[in-house]
């Protein structure tokens, strides 16, 4: 196996613990890269076609290589009602880039997740992981603009 | 009182703290009051006052300040016992909740082991170890506990099942893949109360003789999972989960994110590695579940109210709530309402007292409430008397579910609410039953077409007919409640469907495709805001819309200083 993934070992090759070898590999490299899909299976044993089929059933993990800021939009039913779709297409319009996708140079990828647990501040997004709540158009400018040179 | 001495400071730092920039203030706080302890805790449940700062007296009394920003001028004010942001329970509020399962959230540092067992914490496992485990599945069945997740099966019933069981290994899981959108109440517990969650299991471990705890807990709730890390290496030090002479192991998996893996066949599959679909139960998982091991699953909240029923009696806390519905409930209550946040109240209370009294909710601007997420239905405000408990909103086309509670307030679209939910219910069906898989997704086309105005009565008699066929054709409560949203609207607002297909007209003015955005010049100071706002250029310099431009972001709407802009019915204005 490739040195690259030797943390697996950490994991513990009993085949119930694919998710979270696939999770220690998303934490590591952001993604789930086709190298580190090799890696797994051939950690665990497990045929590569398998372990694909696990990973694409779980909306956690990401196959595409995020940027080095996650915007992460919440579209909760609290977020939802309070206008969830217009944040995205917001964001959408200042980052050109549609949720699921990463900006050409890696700053920005944009994603909607189901929710976030902040309901009570919606409309909320987290940006690696640190949420903002009560979002309008001028926050998440300002907001964009603080990550922007980061 | 500015005479009293401050012993303490305490900080709410849970994540809606956080998010709202509790760190900033813990820290300047921390910075400025020099010999003070200043410490975090969890949650109190008023997320709209949050971040939130609470002083602890030298006499005992408490002093809390609401909405603190991490500027000086807000920490003076603090560190002298200013009269200024001060924040107290609003009185109706007060008066209609019953603090149990939460009584320690906020009160407490939830990494400290002391904090929970100075406030009668692990005294509910005492008492347990002190009786026989029959007796304390019997104490759990007396007191009339009823599962938390939603379900509504009654606990005790179900421990009975797991000890019945003969067999070396038996597993218990708590089920803390808290995935309905809007709903916040496990997350909460687990934060502010870590350690009460896992007294309930530990309890339960010797009721029903489990050899192995799970929890699997949602990988989205970074500080619960942290908070329970943190308890559960302080048991492992106190020894307290040795039971019976053998040391219990108590695992934490994190869940990758699929709404399907809350029912519990679901859930097993997932801990074990695989994909989270159901199966077909028998065997339920009392008699094979993980890994083949008699296995049972309880909800965060389940389990937070053991510790409560053993320390102070079945008696006392079937006294509590209605007929058969027993103890207090939490809700998230979020959505069109002033004073948004976790509450807990006894069942049997009714819906008007949730969302008027201690929501704080404005009567003429509420239309329904949503309860049970997208697998709930809404209930209109004509039936806001309706006691909260398990039976009563069933009776509704609703269910209690897990605690999420929205209100609807009346400038929503029922049927744009209703396509919401079933997009994301069409996404999260797993796809195992056809009846789940496909209808679910050809009631969601049908819905997208209705709100785009392209919508035929006869789609929403084929709504009618699909749902109740998606509940029979599907093997999990995903498929089964997932038409519940539809069906309800449809019941309680058909109007609104009808007036969508047959005059392309979306009362509320929220579907974009039914709508123009519309300059009222009279009121208009000609600032030109909206014309530099319009990301798309589509307002002329003479104060036109050009509503095949316009995008109807809202933008202008937002930042007009006159409030001159107005969405109204397509066509309406030429």
């Amino acid at each position: 196996m490739d040195q690259k993934y030797a943390f697996l070992e950490k994991v513990g090759k009993e085949p119930s613990n694919l998710i979270k070898g696939l999770q220690a590999v998303q934490g590591a490299e952001g993604y789930v890269s086709d190298e580190s899909i090799a890696a797994i299976s051939e950690y665990f044993g497990i045929p590569a076609v398998e372990v694909e089929g696990v990973l694409s059933f779980y909306a956690q993990f990401k196959r595409v290589k995020p940027g080095k800021y996650k915007i992460a939009i919440c579209d909760g039913t609290a977020c939802h009602i309070k206008g969830s779709t217009q944040v995205g297409e917001w964001l959408s319009r200042e980052l050109g880039i549609q949720s699921g996708e990463t900006d050409a140079r890696g700053h920005f990828s944009l994603e909607t997740v189901a929710c976030l647990g902040c309901c009570s501040l919606a409309p909320v997004m987290s940006v690696n992981g640190r949420v903002y709540g009560k979002l309008d158009r001028k926050s998440i400018v300002k907001i964009l603009k603080e990550y922007e040179n980061k | 009182m500015s005479q009293e001495k401050i012993k303490k400071i305490r900080v709410g730092v849970a994540s809606c703290g956080v998010a709202a920039g509790a760190d900033a203030v813990l820290e300047l706080l921390r910075s400025r009051a020099e010999s003070i302890p200043v410490e975090g805790t969890g949650c109190l449940g008023h997320c709209y006052a949050e971040p939130m700062v609470e002083v602890l007296l030298d006499n005992g009394d408490s002093v809390f300040y609401r909405n603190v920003k991490a500027e000086d001028g807000y920490i003076d004010n603090i560190l002298s016992l200013g009269e200024k942001d001060r924040f107290e329970v609003p009185p109706a509020r007060k008066a209609k909740e019953l603090i149990k399962v939460l009584a320690l959230a906020g009160r407490i540092d939830p990494t400290r082991f002391e904090d929970y067992t100075e406030n009668g914490g692990y005294e509910g496992l005492k008492r347990a170890l002190s009786m026989t485990p029959v007796e304390v599945v019997n104490e759990v069945k007396l007191s009339g506990l009823r599962g938390r997740g939603g379900g509504g099966f009654p606990t005790g019933t179900k421990w009975s099942f797991l000890a019945a069981k003969d067999t070396p290994e038996k597993i218990l899981i708590c089920n803390a893949d808290e995935g309905d959108p809007g709903a916040f109440m496990d997350r909460s517990l687990m934060e502010s109360v870590p350690h009460q969650v896992l007294e309930g299991m530990l309890i339960a471990a010797y009721a029903t003789g489990a050899t192995k705890l799970f929890i699997y807990c949602r990988a989205e709730y970074p500080m619960a999972i942290r908070h329970l890390k943190i308890a559960i290496s302080q048991i492992y030090e106190h020894k307290l989960n040795v039971i019976n002479g053998r040391e219990l192991e108590i695992i934490i998996k994190e869940g990758a994110g699929a709404f399907v893996c809350g029912e519990e066949t679901a859930l097993i599959a997932s801990l074990e590695g695989q994909r989270g679909t159901p199966r077909f139960r028998p065997p339920f998982p009392t008699d094979s579940g993980w890994k083949g091991y008699p296995s049972m699953i309880n909800n965060v909240e389940t389990f937070g109210n053991v510790p409560l029923i053993l320390r102070e009696g079945a008696a006392a806390f079937a006294a509590i709530g209605t007929e058969g519905s027993k103890g207090t409930k939490l809700f998230a209550l979020a959505g069109d309402l002033k004073n948004p946040g976790l509450v807990e109240v006894p069942m049997g209370t009714t819906l008007r007292e949730i969302v008027f009294d201690i929501g704080g909710a404005d009567p003429d601007k509420v239309k329904a409430v949503q309860t049970g997420g997208p697998s709930g239905g809404c209930i209109p405000v004509e039936l806001f008397d309706t006691p909260v408990d398990y039976d009563s909103l069933k009776k509704l086309g609703a269910i209690m579910g897990s605690g999420g509670m929205i209100v609807i307030g009346k400038d929503r679209c029922m049927v744009e609410t209703a396509r919401y939910f079933l997009d994301f219910t069409h996404r999260e069906s797993c796809g195992k039953c056809t009846f789940c898989r496909v209808g679910t997704t050809r009631m969601f086309e049908t819905l997208e077409r209705i709100v785009a105005g392209k919508g035929e009565m006869a789609d929403l008699e084929f709504l009618e007919d699909i749902g109740p066929k998606i509940r029979m054709g599907s093997l999990c409560g995903l498929g089964q409640t997932a038409p519940n949203p539809v069906l309800a609207t449809l019941r309680y607002y058909r109007h609104e469907y009808e007036a969508h297909v047959k005059d392309h007209q979306c009362e509320a003015l929220q579907c974009s495709a039914l709508v123009d955005m519309h300059i009222d010049k009279s009121n208009c100071i000609k600032c030109k805001l909206c014309v530099k706002t319009c990301p798309v250029g589509a307002i002329s310099d003479d104060l036109v819309i050009d509503n095949e431009k316009c995008t109807r972001c809202n933008a202008c709407k937002d930042v007009c200083p006159k409030k001159t802009i107005h969405r109204v019915k397509k066509g309406s204005i030429q």
